[in-house]
């Protein structure tokens, strides 16, 4: 192997993980508040379908973004509402809205499957990522590559360095104490439902302008949920959030990689490799965490709360 | 999706019986149904099939009344929304290999119902009929195109499943291109889906990577050209014309041309002619069309458009002998060519020369 197909490779998995980042980052806010909404499928479709229309329209890659991430917010405010205010179900709610936003963009995005869009370009910065080597893996990737590590970080310094942050965690913990010591339960739940909106559509979009510049029908091909899979394997922690995408976008390009180098492993097992590892770290997790009464996952997760007063 | 089908079933049955009422008149529209496995908006294998479609109703304009339900899995799902068609169409084209057990099981139920399977092989009532294209014939041609036109000698194949109509495609198109260009490479990747623009697109940037630079697919969505032309590199399309993902990386698209079949099949059905085939139609019948040759040397246009008059007049075989299966058995003596089943319908290995594992 060559160093220009390690790097490729390498870039690929940066690719292939990003949006698995983006939605998984904003799942994990959301659980930590004690939701569990299961529409991030949706949510990233839709996400798609409105960053590619406006780039198809506006040739702005700018306003695509902002406009994916408002289509993210809109859908999933939806959710916060029949949640939040009616008090519905998380788990059916969040599975209505994933078939809602399928069906939704499949209908407005009829004719956008003609058309196609540039895709948009990685930085380059001059000298850096000339760099041999350094310069390609760090300095010349898509800025959106960037924001999802520093979105990352973002919460990770929400949560666990502001006040806000230790609030939002005590809610998801236990919603009805939080309630007592006057927390507006709600209100957080509701943010940071928006909030993991706006995350699944910039992941969405991710993958309609960044990966390939097409629209598809149901282009997120389940990526929605594995987002949410990746939440448990993180174990609620932001930065491990980055480790699980980087395992399971590495072992997707690395199983297409090994075909094409003919490795003599059945390629139907390879292509089960990703759903296998997470069905392994999630099962050693959890044997590990058997006996332990500190465990991460929120109390209250998809427990629906009752304002008493 | 299941809510889709639901209007789209719902939306029938209103049609209908609104034909019922007004339509005492005249002689009843033929009620055809088509069961696709993918969006219509793929640009790939449903749009054509879709295509067909539209070409049967503009044919028939009011003689027929068309259905068409996407998006269908294909599993215990496929039956039901089989079944539902039944009872409502008088024939049901199902457009995927992998509808075959459902229709059987259908066509059996309902024997006045005409059912037509796309890329099968199973008519066991007579009132199914199976339909191919001899896509092989397409691929041989790119094969001849893309043996020409690599620098690197490696072409890159995106495959979908390992079914006999994707093993064909693949030994069609490297022996074709080994004719022309005896250092030719083939690397093959697997990725089990029909319609994945993301995994598609992975596998194409895959495949560049480790040096190809021509790349086909044997996929449906058009995100395989978007990387080729963002990477520089050349690239086929398939099912349809794919040349505006890719104007500088598109050297043709092999084209299902389904309409007049679909025409010629719902007349039969209006004329009460109609009975229980199996076709499988080429370049010769116009069932497998290509897309304008763009991005080549005049000379390899030349060549291209010379095998396709020769297959057009039967004058080639794409597999023609010698040829030895991978394994280096022989398959086919000096000037043999294969019978049509089981050698061709079920093809299941690689020829010699393919490096890649078959997939098992």
């Amino acid at each position: 192997m060559n160093e220009g197909l390690i790097i490729a490779i390498i870039i690929g998995i940066s690719i292939a993980s990003v949006p698995l980042i983006f939605a998984a980052i904003g799942e994990l806010l959301v659980e930590r508040s004690g939701v569990l909404n299961l529409g991030v499928e949706g949510m990233m479709i839709v996400g798609a379908l409105a960053g590619f229309v406006v780039e198809f329209h506006t040739g702005s890659s700018f306003l695509a973004v902002l406009a994916a991430l408002l289509a993210g917010m809109a859908i999933a405010s939806i959710f916060a509402f029949l949640t939040q205010i009616l008090l519905t179900n998380h788990v059916a709610t969040g599975l209505a809205l994933t078939l809602f936003g399928l069906g939704i963009s499949a209908f407005v995005g009829r004719g956008y499957s003609e058309e196609n869009i540039e895709l948009i370009s990685a930085i380059h910065i001059p000298l850096l990522s000339d760099f041999p080597i350094v310069g390609p893996l760090l300095f010349s990737y898509n800025p959106l590559v960037y924001l999802a590590f520093f979105m990352v970080f973002l919460v990770w310094w929400f949560l666990f360095k502001t006040k806000q942050g230790l609030i939002l965690r005590a809610i998801g913990d236990n919603h009805d104490a939080a309630h007592a010591i006057g927390h507006n339960v709600i209100r957080y739940r509701v943010l940071a439902i928006l909030f993991g909106g706006a995350m699944a559509g910039i992941g969405g979009a991710f993958l309609s302008l960044v990966q390939v510049p097409i629209w598809g029908e149901d282009m997120t091909a389940g990526r929605g949920w594995i987002a949410i899979g990746l939440v448990v394997f993180s174990s609620w922690q932001p930065f491990k959030v980055i480790l699980g995408a980087l395992i399971f976008g590495g072992i997707t390009i690395l199983q297409l990689h090994a075909q094409g180098f003919d490795v003599r492993i059945s390629a139907q097992y390879l292509s089960m490799l990703p759903y296998l590892a997470t069905i392994v770290i999630l099962v050693s997790l959890r044997m590990r965490d058997k006996n332990k009464t500190n465990r991460t996952m929120p109390n209250c997760l998809g427990r629906i709360f009752h304002s008493t007063s | 999706m299941a809510n889709r089908r639901l209007t789209s079933i719902l939306k029938f049955s209103l049609l209908s019986s609104m034909l019922a009422f007004t339509g005492s008149a005249f002689a009843d529209p033929v009620k055809a149904a088509f069961v696709y496995i993918g969006p219509t908006g793929d640009h790939g294998w449903t749009y054509a099939h879709d295509q067909g479609a539209n070409m049967v109703q503009d044919q028939l304009g009011d003689g027929v009344v068309i259905t068409r339900i996407e998006s269908v899995a294909e599993n215990s799902d496929s039956e039901r929304v089989i079944t539902s068609l039944a009872r409502k169409n008088d024939i049901i084209f199902t457009t995927s290999f992998g509808y075959m057990n459902p229709t059987v099981k259908v066509a059996a139920r309902y024997p006045d119902v005409k059912f037509e399977h796309a890329t099968g092989y199973m008519r066991p009532t007579d009132n199914i009929s199976t339909y191919s294209a001899r896509f092989y014939e397409g691929r041989h041609v790119i094969g001849k195109i893309a043996g020409r036109m690599t620098n690197s000698n490696i072409i890159g194949y995106i495959a979908s499943f390992p079914i006999p109509e994707v093993i064909r495609g693949i030994n069609a198109a490297f022996l074709a291109a080994k004719s022309v260009n005896p250092d030719i490479q083939i690397k093959i990747i697997w990725v089990y889906t029909w319609f994945d623009p993301g995994k598609e697109a992975d596998a194409a940037r895959a495949l560049i990577a480790q040096g190809a630079d021509i790349i086909m697919q044997h996929t449906d969505s058009t995100a395989p050209m978007t990387v080729a032309e963002d990477e520089g590199v050349l690239a086929f399309g398939q099912a349809s014309d794919m040349t505006a993902w890719g104007p500088n990386a598109h050297l043709t698209s092999i084209i299902d041309e389904w309409g007049p079949y679909y025409v010629a099949r719902v007349k039969a059905v209006a004329d009460g002619t109609w009975t229980s085939t199996d076709t499988f139609d080429g370049v010769e019948e116009g069932m497998v069309e290509f897309a304008p040759f763009t991005n080549m040397p005049d000379e390899v246009m030349w060549e291209a458009q010379d095998t396709i008059l020769d297959l057009d007049v039967g004058a080639v075989h794409p597999f023609t002998g010698p040829i030895n299966r991978q394994d280096g058995s022989p398959w086919l003596a000096e000037g043999e060519t294969p019978p049509m089943f089981p050698d061709i319908i079920t093809m299941d290995f690689y020829v010699e020369g393919i490096d890649s594992k078959y997939p098992n």
